[in-house]
């Protein structure tokens, strides 16, 4: 099978500095990764290294068949958009006039280029000097220069910093169309909130290393994270006690009329059948371990090995 | 050439909108109109004098500001796309660095050229009106020979400006090393030479003298600008009406286009050569 990106145990030195160890990714055509990370856990420089901005310094990187780093890269750049983190753009030109200028790098049509300020909501503001934007306007322009040439690939590093959440909704509502019509989007972010239902994989990096790639649900079985079932109802005091613990249970806290189970996802059924087993539950919910735990733990793990060693 | 020429109209357009364009028009006009006045109040008069003393003056005034010019609008060519975010972006995009510096260069140029043929330009114009010498091929030539040398005079400067841009990981230290470059090519270089001259007492470097003054484009500029002046030799600095004779035009042109040439290419190499 081929991928869109292929990178296979790249690598990338500074100096002395590694700012990426051995990365081995691979992302199939029309995949939406999510790549989280801390500050410095080498996103940007992933991100660099599928652009061809950077050679790896050991290791293969791949686009589309091509090396980006090459000379001959240069079909390949007609073909993705990319997003930097914090772009700021020139201030005295208007918005219309730097996605026009973009646009004929591109080679990208004046009626696209329209379409496109019209997607992302900045016609009203297009003959405004872009010193003028708010970081929300810029970031939605940065996007419709992104989105210039229909790319196949899309790279977007932290793209909802500074949105207000109206224009986080909008932008991933753009994200959902992408997907549908088959384009490969990268998400490079350390937000979490709201990105779970917009990817289809994860992958989450620490200082230079890829600490753990797959679904979330891949993810959810392989970190052994609990989920969380919430019961509400009314019992006589100790009742649950014991009946958690027949079950092996020890990781439950009972509240008044609200029970709160912590429970392996393996058990899952089981105590779910119990609880329901009694009349005095009215309400049951269950939650899976969250993106943002997932993150923590996948973080933490690290940590605890660093301090052992 | 579709790339190169994207990179320049933007260049050029963001120099109309700083008022880049408007201010060194107007300054250039003001200077050449000033100079023409006043230039021989010296001796105790004012008015249109001497095309002679007028050019010679406009020279040594233009040493000064030109290259200053041509810095302050280049030295950030690179180092402040790198600090907006748009360098990343923009190389990302299907054109090479070499295609980005060349439009950068074109634009930038064009921007020089565009207020030097029009400040100068209106200058020498209002000065053959008022001089009744509107007809008069001494003036245009004159002036004509200037605006040439004025702006490859900045172009050289914008070549070294990128020069600057592209060692440089910080606007600030661009700024302080273009000032440096100026600070060297204007004042030091010459003051050095004229040392090294009477330190040794003429006995190092004078038959190669003239020779080394081709290693700095501003003493370039000035020997093209001198020869075959008579009023000469009171502002002529290093330069003497003896060394201006030993060069044809063409050769000292071709002397600061190569002194153009050369620092945008190691400029160009550089760029190519660092990562992103």
């Amino acid at each position: 099978m081929s991928y869109a990106i292929d990178l296979d145990g790249a690598s990338k030195e500074y100096g002395r500095v590694t700012a990426l160890h051995g990365l081995t990714l691979k992302i199939p055509q029309g995949e939406v990764l999510g790549l989280l990370g801390h500050n410095g856990a080498g996103k940007t420089t992933t991100i660099k290294l599928i652009l061809g901005l950077i050679a790896p310094s050991k290791g293969q990187v791949e686009v589309f068949g091509c090396e980006p780093y090459t000379k001959g890269s240069r079909a390949l750049r007609t073909q993705w958009g990319y997003l930097p983190e914090n772009v700021s753009f020139y201030n005295q030109l208007t918005g219309r006039e730097v996605l026009d200028f973009f646009a004929r790098l591109k080679r990208v049509s004046v009626r696209e280029r329209e379409a496109l300020l019209e997607r992302v909501g900045l016609e009203e503001a297009a003959d405004r000097r872009v010193k003028t934007y708010s970081k929300g306007m810029r970031q939605r322009l940065g996007l419709a220069q992104a989105l210039l040439g229909h790319p196949r690939l899309l790279m977007l590093d932290e793209p909802t910093v500074g949105l207000d959440p109206i224009a986080v909704r909008d932008f991933f509502t753009t994200v959902d169309e992408l997907r549908r019509q088959g384009t490969t989007v990268i998400l490079s972010s350390h937000v979490l909130p709201g990105i779970e239902q917009h990817i289809d994989r994860v992958a989450i990096l620490r200082s230079g290393s890829l600490q753990a790639v797959g679904t979330l649900d891949e993810l959810r079985r392989q970190a052994g994270l609990p989920l969380k079932i919430s019961a509400r109802g009314k019992w006589p005091k100790g009742f649950w006690d014991v009946r958690l613990r027949e079950q092996g249970i020890a990781q439950y806290r009972v509240n008044g009329t609200s029970l709160e189970v912590d429970s392996p996802l393996d058990t899952k059924l089981d105590v779910m059948r119990l609880l329901l087993s009694d009349d005095c539950v009215n309400d049951l919910e269950v939650q899976l371990p969250s993106l943002e735990s997932l993150y923590v733990h996948y973080n933490a793990e690290q940590r605890q090995e660093a301090s052992h060693a | 050439m579709h790339e190169i020429l994207t990179v320049a109209r933007k260049e050029f357009r963001d120099g109309l909108r700083n008022r880049w364009v408007l201010a060194t028009t107007v300054m250039f006009a003001l200077f050449a109109l000033g100079l023409a006045y006043f230039g021989a109040a010296a001796s105790g008069k004012v008015g249109f004098t001497s095309l002679d003393t007028t050019i010679v003056s406009l020279a040594s005034l233009a040493i000064f500001v030109i290259p200053l010019i041509a810095l302050l609008l280049a030295y950030d060519s690179v180092v402040g796309e790198e600090e907006l975010g748009t360098l990343l972006l923009l190389l990302s995009y299907p054109l090479s660095r070499t295609q980005l510096l060349a439009g950068k260069f074109l634009g930038h140029a064009t921007v020089l050229t565009v207020s030097s043929i029009l400040g100068f330009g209106v200058a020498a114009l209002l000065i053959a009106v008022l001089t009744g010498d509107v007809g008069s091929s001494k003036l245009w030539q004159a002036f004509g020979a200037f605006i040439l040398s004025a702006t490859l005079l900045g172009w050289v400067f914008i070549a070294l400006a990128y020069l600057v841009s592209v060692v440089v990981s910080e606007k600030s230290r661009a700024a302080g090393l273009a000032l440096i470059v100026w600070f060297v090519f204007v004042l030091v270089f010459d003051l050095a030479l004229l040392g090294m001259l009477v330190a040794t007492q003429g006995a190092v470097g004078e038959e190669y003298f003239p020779y080394l003054l081709l290693l700095n484009p501003t003493d370039v500029f000035r020997l093209t600008n001198l020869a075959g002046f008579e009023a000469v030799q009171a502002y002529s600095g290093l330069v003497s009406t003896a060394s201006a004779k030993l060069f044809h035009p063409a050769v000292l042109f071709g002397v600061l286009l190569l002194w153009v040439v050369a620092p945008f290419g190691l400029a160009s190499w550089l760029f190519n050569r660092r990562e992103a």
